[in-house]
């Protein structure tokens, strides 16, 4: 995904003078022509995030458009408060790009597991949250979000969902459904909408028609298009590769609620608002917290039994 | 009242200095605010930069061409919204305002609705680093313009700052002026008890950046130092500006309490007796 993302933003950059990339002093191999091809548009700030994103704010209020990237949480709670009243505040046009989203780096340990960035994030008013769910998608969605403007957040995974390339039928703020289905929906958001395709899989053996859709943009919702689907289907559960609390099974629960959808039940997959304290790479540890494609599979025949 | 702007003199930014402390000093005590001893601190140096360093024109407060000013120690908000007053991008009536019901003149200084405001603060650390990318991105541009940061010694602590002050000299951003308002006192003790800065000039220089120490209170001091900005080509310039807390009014001088006290009653008569004067 990030290959996918460098490459957009590549494309970007040639037509776009004002585009203007700051690493914090990683992406070693990834960035490597961008910087030799673009010197004059690719800044490397160091291992200081704080003034990485104070200075894209300082350098987007003077008309550039500038793009951090790091590591899964350096580029958002490193800098949360530059992030918040530099960029946020000023309605900075910067992107904060993550490298690795929820277990992307899982043999790294817990400092490098982005798990509450998507709740922290979409807390921030006038932020755009998106996570692709495929690479070819973190490719149309870079294009989308430049042509919105920041600020914005874009989450990377290491994984991919594994969809063939639809790109027409990737919008901004719009849910996209990727499997028909009506006695259950599960939303889900980035590469684990694999897991939740194979779970669909697993049901649709059992008689279970399961509705998946790809939640890429947390913020804005696609409230209009979550309820419409919700009340369809009527069993709703969301997969995250993320704390339970705040993220998209929040999000989706506040869209289903205030907008009326006729859920008989819901269901969140994701983090049991826990630190991870053992490693291993994103598949294993989706396994062991439970938000593999099996896990997800258990808890869609819960909630259907639950709704009766 | 006299001139303001290039042509200014030493007469003109003191008289404007006197007017700076008496807004502060009503706006403090109209809102029963705090900080009146961190913008009297300070009003020396905003009188010198308004009223005479930096190009702006009120009547374009986004005028391309004009130079950035960033108050990073935005909890003196007052003085910087008393300034921009002075200077005429908006009423002087509004600073009666501050700090009311609905207002848009908060204490911490923000730009929403407040014309010639580039950066809203509050959170200390945050200024150096935005003035270090405007001037980073005005420089790719081909601009002259200069971005001008005032933080407070007390804000020093933010490890933010030694980011952006690392970053600026490695990318000589000789554009970039950073002042200190250096009065040695923080909220709740003096620098000196709390994190020690000195040899504070000394970091400095350590760090890149072209360094002058010069009175805070000396006009024509400020005038010499301020006019031959940036000091020296390839590196940012931090003119650390000795000060004292409270200027101006006898018993807020070098005092910790009035980091926090508001003027009131006999205080307040007392404080703006003794600014008063011809300007």
């Amino acid at each position: 995904m990030r290959d996918s993302f460098i490459k957009a933003l590549t494309e970007l950059a040639e037509i776009d003078p004002r585009v203007v990339l700051i690493t914090g002093d990683l992406g070693f191999g990834v960035l490597t022509d961008f910087a030799n091809n673009r010197p004059d548009q690719f800044i490397n700030a160091g291992v200081a995030e704080q003034n990485m994103t104070a200075l894209a704010a300082g350098m987007a209020l003077e008309g550039a458009r500038a793009y951090t990237y790091s590591i899964a949480n350096f580029t958002t709670l490193r800098c949360l408060e530059q992030l918040r009243n530099d960029v946020c505040y000023h309605e900075a046009d910067v992107t904060a790009v993550s490298v690795g989203g929820g277990f992307s780096y899982g043999q790294l340990g817990m400092s490098h597991f982005a798990t509450e960035d998507l709740a922290i994030m979409r807390a921030l008013p006038n932020m755009t949250v998106v996570a692709p769910s495929d690479p070819w998608q973190a490719l149309e969605l870079t294009r989308q979000l430049h042509a919105r403007g920041g600020p914005a957040y874009l989450r990377l995974d290491k994984d991919k969902a594994g969809l063939e390339p639809a790109p027409a039928s990737v919008v901004l703020g719009k849910v996209r459904e990727v499997r028909a289905g009506a006695d259950a929906v599960i939303f889900a958001t980035g590469a684990i909408l694999g897991e939740a395709l194979a779970a669909a899989e697993t049901l649709a053996a059992e008689g279970a028609a399961v509705r998946v859709v790809d939640v890429h943009t947390l913020k804005p919702l696609d409230v209009e298009g979550v309820v419409a689907i919700a009340s369809e289907c009527g069993v709703v559960v969301t997969v995250e590769e993320h704390n339970k609390l705040g993220g998209l099974g929040g999000a989706i629960a506040e869209a289903c609620l205030e907008g009326g959808a006729k859920v008989r039940s819901f269901r969140r997959v994701g983090l049991s608002d826990l630190y991870p304290t053992i490693v291993g790479d994103q598949k294993f540890l989706r396994r062991a917290y439970e938000m593999d494609a099996p896990a997800i599979a258990a808890v869609v025949r819960d909630a259907l039994k639950a709704a009766g | 009242m006299g001139e303001l702007g290039a042509k200014a003199n030493v007469a003109d930014t003191e008289a404007l200095a006197l007017r700076l402390r008496r807004h502060v000093v009503r706006m403090t005590h109209r809102g029963n605010s705090s900080h009146v001893g961190s913008a009297l601190s300070m009003a020396d140096i905003m009188a010198v930069l308004y009223g005479r360093v930096l190009r702006v024109d009120p009547s374009q407060p986004k005028w391309p061409g004009r130079d950035r000013f960033i108050l990073s120690k935005g909890h003196a908000g007052a003085c910087v919204y008393a300034a921009l007053a002075e200077r005429g991008f908006f009423p002087v009536e509004q600073l009666e305002q501050h700090y009311s019901n609905g207002s848009v003149l908060s204490g911490h200084v923000s730009h929403k609705g407040v014309p010639g405001v580039e950066l809203s603060t509050g959170s200390l650390g945050h200024g150096l680093g935005v003035g270090g990318g405007m001037a980073k991105q005005l420089r790719r541009l081909g601009g002259n313009q200069r971005v001008f940061v005032v933080l407070s010694d007390g804000e020093c602590d933010e490890g933010s700052n030694w980011e952006a002050i690392l970053f600026a000299s490695h990318h000589r951003l000789d554009n970039l002026v950073a002042i200190i308002d250096y009065n040695k006192i923080q909220s709740l003790a003096s620098v000196a008890e709390t994190l020690a800065l000195e040899p504070f000039a000394d970091k400095w220089t350590a760090f890149g950046w072209a360094v002058r120490r010069v009175d805070g209170h000396d006009h024509a001091a400020l005038h010499a130092v301020l006019d031959g900005a940036p000091l020296e080509s390839g590196k940012p310039t931090v003119i650390i500006a000795d000060t004292t807390k409270g200027k101006g009014v006898s018993f807020m001088e070098d005092s910790v309490l009035w980091h926090y006290r508001s003027p009131q009653g006999e205080e307040y008569e007392n404080a703006l007796a003794e600014l008063a004067g011809g300007a």
